[in-house]
């Protein structure tokens, strides 16, 4: 496997940071792949870890009694996997699962929390790099909900 | 309709009989003459045969939102403004049929109108109801797709203009310039001359028709004193509007502030029962809906006056457009002083009043532009 | 001689009907007298269900047969009846009306196409041609969204397109079953992934407005300038020869000088509420 450090400087979600945090989230970084139907992570278990996509798709998605499951969102190479790491209670949402050989740096969370707490800094760029996501996730989430697509627009 | 301006004539006059004559020679060169008479308490046009038929000795007095006849001291023919019914009516009928459809043996079939050798003779028409038809004329034949029905309608047409003297309290046609005075557009233009007892009326010829109709009927030359008579009657007429509307900068004035308080204000008093678009001589929005027979086999497409002020208007599946009053009026006032400027080359108003005198609660045109400009600072209201 | 008469259609026979999905129909009709009448990308005609109503439906395309393509979605009486319609019925059809999409003035340029739901249809005839004269455009992209895999229009087609080399073909889907391959999430987020130079872009959107004035934003958030950005409008239509007023969209007709706007010129009135 490649050196984490080369990848993660070169995944776009970490586009133009700074050397030294790269550094320091190499430590905590490992490459990790996955196969197609295998799951990245299940709702509900702690979320210890964030993903940035290197090749693949990963699908979320959430299971219903007596249903199909439903994919709400899928996301591809050069996005990440995993934003329940931020917030409390620290567990995953729903279920990520692989739709095709899947390849990715995996974060731990844990290793990173010890070093942000001591490195503002790198909490700081943390939150610049997801903070945006969130909005654009909730904006979407929005004209989902909106139906669009739907017969009544209302 | 009134072909390539003919010399301006020096004015004839003619009496009563005279003016009887000119609705025989119409008659007898094949028009149906429409005019003005008294029918439900108001002066509408309808077809008309006899001088006798004409709203003798009545006027109107109009406000927002009331119209009331009332009797002159003299005998004057068209000693009123304008009533609830336009020329419109006759050029775009409220009601036609546009073309028929058919099953056949072998698929379907459409059946075109056919031309009709329908000819009308307009009697009374006002400056500022030239003016509507010429709007239309823009509307319906200016475009790249002309309304043929209109079209063959509207050829045939003579006009014959009336001066205005008795402009009613809702009229504004001297902001719209559109009025009092009619200088073109017509084929005959009368003004009438009351005076001591003597009742005659001064004629113009605005088109060649005009002329040949004129030289059919008994006339004089106008003399000098009588010429001058008739400017009064306008001039007079000029200075006596019920109304004025401040039009400079109105377009960019409207268009550039549709969220105005304004908006809101009007729509808490407005019913959008639609009247205002139905008088108004501009308006031309239409639908049009399919009566098949009950055999299946045969179908109508009419086509019907429609108002922006309806819910319908603005369909699309699922709901309207337009839902709230406000974004109606807002439609309907922006679209007659300042969007008809970017479609049409105009604007849609001409100032009759109509609007204002037809609106059950009163709504005045004028008064909305005026509260929206004065409502905003002064550079930004002049633009 | 008198002036033919715009409001009457002309009899086209309809010589196919595909099912789309559950309730979307493309019919192919040829004229039962004369020429298909040549159009452009973007524009459309008012199609005429007997007895029923006549209803605004763009082009989606000419089949290799010489047949002039409509995709309706039964929504209501008009275009239920126009579903209905089988090979050998009849219908009347006038046009074609409206702008067009600016094909030309985005030569030299990449494009890209952005359909939401029913969208396709009037993009599918703009695909058709960039394709059909691929050396005029840097990258061609087809960014498609709709409300379901089920619900997407052109299927078969759309694998072909997706195999193209020199197409890039993403299609998004607001929720899917997990036998789903492809994306999930919303044609704005797709932007980002897409490969194109903003400034060197032309994008085409069509698709409810909701979704175009979402897609608008983010298009400029990717730095396409706007007066190469151009959507299609929806307004009431019942003329489509600027005559019955219906479809006034600020100081436009939407028949006329719609249904294909450039952004910058509608961007203010997109933005507010019941114009
Ligand atoms: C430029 C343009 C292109 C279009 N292209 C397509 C297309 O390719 N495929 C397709 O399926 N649909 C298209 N539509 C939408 C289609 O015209 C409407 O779905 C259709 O008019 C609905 O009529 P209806 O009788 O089925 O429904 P109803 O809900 O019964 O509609 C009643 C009437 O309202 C009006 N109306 C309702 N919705 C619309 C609308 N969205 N746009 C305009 N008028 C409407 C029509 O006059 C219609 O007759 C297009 C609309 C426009 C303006
Ligand atoms: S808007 Fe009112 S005043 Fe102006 S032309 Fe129409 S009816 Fe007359
Ligand atoms: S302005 Fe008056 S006439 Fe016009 S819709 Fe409103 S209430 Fe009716
Ligand atoms: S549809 Fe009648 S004016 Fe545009």
């Amino acid at each position: 496997m490649s050196d984490p450090k080369i990848a993660l400087a070169g995944h776009r979600f970490f586009s133009g940071i700074d050397p030294a945090i790269v550094e320091t989230l190499a430590e905590c970084a490992r490459e990790v792949s996955f196969a197609a139907g295998e799951y990245l992570v299940r709702e509900g278990e702690p979320a210890d870890r964030f993903f940035l996509l290197e090749y693949g798709t990963v699908a979320l998605e959430l299971h219903r009694p007596g249903r199909d499951p439903l994919v709400l969102e899928t996301i591809h190479e050069g996005e990440v996997v995993g934003t329940s790491w931020v917030v409390p209670p620290y567990r995953w949402s729903a279920d990520a699962r692989a739709l095709d050989l899947v390849r990715a740096i995996a974060i731990d969370v844990r290793c990173l929390r010890g070093k942000s707490d001591s490195d503002p800094k790198l909490g700081y760029e943390l939150l610049k790099r997801f903070l945006p996501l969130f909005v654009q996730r909730l904006e979407a989430v929005r004209l989902q909900l909106l139906d669009v697509y739907g017969k009544s627009p209302d | 309709m009134p072909e390539a301006q003919v010399p301006a004539s020096q004015g004839s006059i003619m009496d009563r009989e005279g003016l009887q004559a000119l609705l025989d020679v119409l008659t007898s060169r094949g028009f149906g003459v429409v005019g003005p008479r008294v029918r439900d308490e108001a002066v509408v046009y309808e077809p008309i045969r006899n001088v006798a038929d004409l709203p003798e000795g009545w006027t109107d007095r109009q406000d927002g939102g009331r119209y009331r006849l009332e009797r002159r001291e003299d005998r004057a023919l068209f000693g009123y403004a304008v009533g609830p019914h336009s020329w419109k009516q006759f050029l775009f009928p409220s009601r036609q049929r546009l073309w028929q459809a058919r099953r056949t043996e072998t698929g379907l079939e459409f059946l075109e109108e056919p031309s009709r050798d329908e000819r009308w003779a307009f009697l009374g028409v006002r400056a500022c109801e030239l003016c509507a038809i010429a709007i239309q004329d823009r509307v319906f034949l200016g475009g790249v797709h002309r309304d043929r029905s209109y079209a063959e309608r509207r050829q045939r047409v003579f006009v014959v203009a009336v001066q205005c003297a008795e402009p009613s309290g809702t009229c504004f046609c001297v902001s719209m310039q559109a009025g009092p005075k009619a200088t073109c557009g017509f084929d005959l233009a009368l003004t009438e001359l009351l005076h001591a007892g003597s009742h005659r009326f001064l004629v113009e010829a605005g088109s060649r028709v005009g002329q040949e109709v004129l030289a059919a009927i008994p006339h004089r030359p106008a003399n000098e004193d009588e010429r001058r008579a008739a400017e009064k009657v306008t001039a007079l007429a000029a200075a006596r509007m019920g109304r004025t509307l401040e039009t400079r900068g109105i377009r960019e004035l409207l268009q550039s502030h549709p969220e105005h308080p304004r908006w809101e204000e009007v729509a808490s008093r407005c019913l959008s029962c639609g009247n205002c678009t139905m008088v108004c001589p501009t308006c031309f929005c239409s639908t049009v809906e399919d009566h098949s027979d009950l055999s299946g086999k045969h179908t109508e497409r009419m086509r019907l006056w429609d108002s922006c002020f309806t819910l319908g208007f603005s369909y699309l599946h699922g709901g309207s457009v337009r839902k709230e009053i406000r974004s109606r009026y807002r439609q309907w006032m922006t679209h007659k002083l300042s969007t008809w400027f970017d479609q049409f080359g105009s604007s849609g108003c001409v100032g009759c009043g109509r609007c204002i005198t037809w609106c059950p609660v009163g709504i005045d045109i004028t008064e909305e532009a005026r509260a929206m400009r004065s409502s905003l600072p002064e550079e930004t209201a002049h633009v | 001689m008198r002036d033919p008469d715009p409001f009457v259609p002309r009899l086209f026979r309809v010589e196919e009907a595909r099912r789309e999905n559950a309730d979307t129909t493309t019919l192919g009709l040829v004229p039962s007298h004369g020429e298909i009448p040549s159009f452009l990308p973007g524009q459309f005609f008012m199609l005429y269900a007997f007895g029923v109503a006549e209803i605004p439906v763009s082009v989606s395309g000419l089949s290799g047969t010489g047949r002039l393509l409509h995709t309706i979605r039964a929504v209501g009486a008009g275009s239920r009846a126009l579903c209905r319609l089988r090979p050998g019925d009849f219908l009347g059809a006038r046009g074609p009306y409206g702008s067009a999409w600016p094909l030309d003035r985005a030569e030299g340029d990449d494009l890209l196409l952005i359909a939401g739901g029913l969208g396709a249809a009037p993009i599918r005839s703009a695909l058709l041609r960039a394709l059909a004269e691929r050396e005029r455009y840097g990258r061609v992209v087809f960014l498609y969204g709709a409300r379901g895999p089920t619900e997407l229009l052109f299927r078969p087609e759309l694998e072909g397109w997706q195999r193209r080399p020199d197409l890039e073909v993403q299609v998004t889907v607001d929720h899917a079953p997990p036998s789903w391959r492809g994306s999930v999430g919303v044609v704005p987020e797709r932007i980002g992934h897409a490969r194109f130079s903003p400034a060197h872009t032309t994008a085409f959107v069509c698709g409810p407005e909701v979704m175009m004035r979402f897609t608008a934003s983010a298009l400029l958030a990717a730095g396409v300038s706007s007066e190469r950005i151009f959507l299609s409008m929806e307004r009431n239509m019942k003329c489509a020869l600027a005559l019955c007023g219906r479809c006034q969209f600020g100081p436009a007709f939407v028949c006329r000088e719609g249904p294909i706007f450039r952004y910058d010129r509608i961007a203010r009135l997109l933005f507010l509420r019941e114009i």
